[in-house]
């Protein structure tokens, strides 16, 4: 216990940069993986390209790949100065992207072929197609699956550690270059995994509950 | 490819469509020539920044990290195809003392990071005594992980076959162990296979943490690379990630394939409802979802590396 209460204040801001990774990263994932859903069903081939071109490349490369890209990268292009956090937030927002965008095309691919023809059918333009028939029942489908990305997403913060981040994963090489601080790199990782199989079982939890609430009886 | 969402365009469609491709293209190519304009303004394509990789010593290292890489993701792959199968006959046991703490262990691994286990492994297993290569903590870490998450995947395939199956088993005289033998798992496998080598390739992405740790792989290559002469940062960043890119899209690739062939395979199709027109087998569409979908699995990971 004296691993917990000795470094307060050093969990505190650990799980303060977890949550805004996670927080930051989820934003950006959302956000771009929307654009680049919408560019991966629109009428545009070459929107369509684009966007399979930018999933295919980032989902096949590590997420440790990305983290160095941009942490170790960034800086070689001259840019104005950014911390490695801003950094390591975009690096997992672009990473995570790819698999909202993919969750959203799958979801937009689960709604049966006939509910959108018979929107057609009845004269609705694209807009309307998308924003009244398919994306009120792809939105049922794609939650559960969302949900995962954000769990997976969780779980990927950790890698920050290894990118000058001070978050959860990076707490074992704090404490333990720091000799006034108690604890061993085993307790310390130990409550690291629990903090985290705790958050994930909640996030499961309500996963759970979403599935079972919006559930499509066909 | 055609979709069902839009109609055949008429003239008005197909001229709001030439513009909205412009502007795609126009913003796509803005942010590349951007990153390409500040590279060549901070000199990354000069001639002392590629130097390094004139040298053959540098592309004998590159082979050995790859080398490296390889033999990490090969033992790992191989023996958390081993766990996946032990630890989803535990789950599918009918008795109660082996499946549930065969279920807690599984969603436990699953819930815990791969990295978190990795450096569990590596620098909090010393604390008691144990001293462990780079090598075994990322061999172990990923075997646990991908372990407990192909027994999930292979669960779920078991249990998304008809009834009929097994009983069809019992009634002509096998037992439990000739009916999961003969029947069920034969079929599972052959049902999930493109997921299996979906998650092989999350095994091999994942390798890539074993930078962290210090294992000497192709990404901790890279950053001793950047230490070189010129500071090569971003062209071993290129370079490192082409070759990751490639092992990448060569599994992904197999994989595609894999559920193709598994798709036009009248022995699936006989067996496996999911297989046949079910929207949800989508083209392209991540194998992963599809566990996810169905009820019970893929709860933590549904498109993860486990990171």
């Amino acid at each position: 216990m004296d691993v917990i209460f000795g470094n307060l204040d050093l969990w505190g801001e650990a799980i303060g940069n977890t949550l805004l990774v996670f927080l930051g990263g989820g934003l950006i994932a959302l956000v771009l993986g929307i654009i680049v859903g919408a560019m991966r069903v629109s009428p545009i081939p070459i929107a369509r390209a684009f966007g399979t071109v930018y999933v295919n490349l980032v989902r096949n490369t590590p997420l440790t790949l990305v983290f160095f890209v941009f942490v170790f990268g960034y800086p070689a292009l001259g840019l104005p100065k950014l911390s490695p956090l801003v950094l390591g937030i975009l690096a997992i927002g672009i990473y995570t992207a790819t698999y909202v965008a993919e969750v959203l095309r799958a979801g937009i691919n689960t709604v049966p072929v006939g509910q959108a023809e018979a929107a057609r059918a009845i004269g609705l333009p694209f807009g309307q197609v998308m924003t009244l028939v398919v994306l009120p029942q792809a939105f049922r489908s794609v939650v559960p699956p969302m949900m995962s990305v954000f769990i997976a997403l969780l779980k990927n913060t950790t890698v920050a550690a290894g990118f000058s981040i001070a978050e959860l994963a990076a707490l074992r090489a704090t404490v333990n270059d720091a000799p006034d601080r108690p604890g061993n790199p085993m307790e310390v990782l130990l409550w690291v995994a629990v903090v985290f199989v705790v958050l994930v079982l909640v996030m499961s939890a309500v996963q759970r509950q979403l599935e079972n609430r919006w559930r499509i009886v066909r | 490819m055609t979709s069902v969402l839009y109609d055949v365009p008429g003239p008005r469609a197909i001229a709001r469509n030439r513009i909205l491709a412009v502007i795609t293209v126009l913003v796509v190519l803005a942010a590349i020539g951007f990153v390409v304009y500040r590279m060549l303004v901070t000199g990354q394509f000069t001639e002392q920044k590629w130097y390094v990789f004139t040298f053959s010593n540098v592309w004998i290292g590159i082979g050995k990290a790859l080398g490296n890489t390889l033999a990490a993701f090969a033992l790992a792959a191989v023996l958390s195809l081993v766990l996946g199968f032990v630890l989803a006959i535990g789950r599918l046991s009918d008795h109660a003392w082996v499946r549930i703490p065969v279920t807690v262990i599984t969603e436990l691994f699953r819930a815990v990071p791969v990295l978190v286990f990795m450096m569990l492994l590596y620098y909090g297993l010393p604390v008691i005594g144990v001293k462990m290569e780079p090598y075994w903590a990322v061999v172990i870490a990923l075997m646990v992980y991908n372990g407990s998450v192909l027994a999930e995947v292979l669960r779920a395939g078991v249990e998304s076959l008809p009834r009929g199956q097994k009983e069809a088993g019992f009634a002509i005289g096998l037992r439990k162990s000739g009916v999961m033998r003969l029947i069920l798992f034969p079929q599972a496998i052959r049902a999930m296979l493109p997921v299996i080598v979906a998650q092989l390739v999350v095994t091999m992405k994942d390798t890539a943490l074993g930078f962290i740790i210090t294992y000497p792989e192709l990404l901790y290559y890279a950053k001793q690379l950047t230490s070189q002469q010129g500071r090569p940062i971003l062209q071993s960043a290129i370079v490192i990630g082409g070759i990751y890119i490639l092992m990448c899209l060569i599994l992904s690739g197999i994989a595609k394939w894999v559920e193709i062939r598994t798709r036009h395979s009248p022995k699936v199709r006989g067996a496996v409802p999911e297989a046949g027109p079910d929207p949800r087998v989508h083209d392209g569409g991540t194998n992963t979802e599809l566990i996810a979908m169905q009820r019970g699995a893929g709860k933590f990971d549904g498109t993860s590396t486990g990171g």
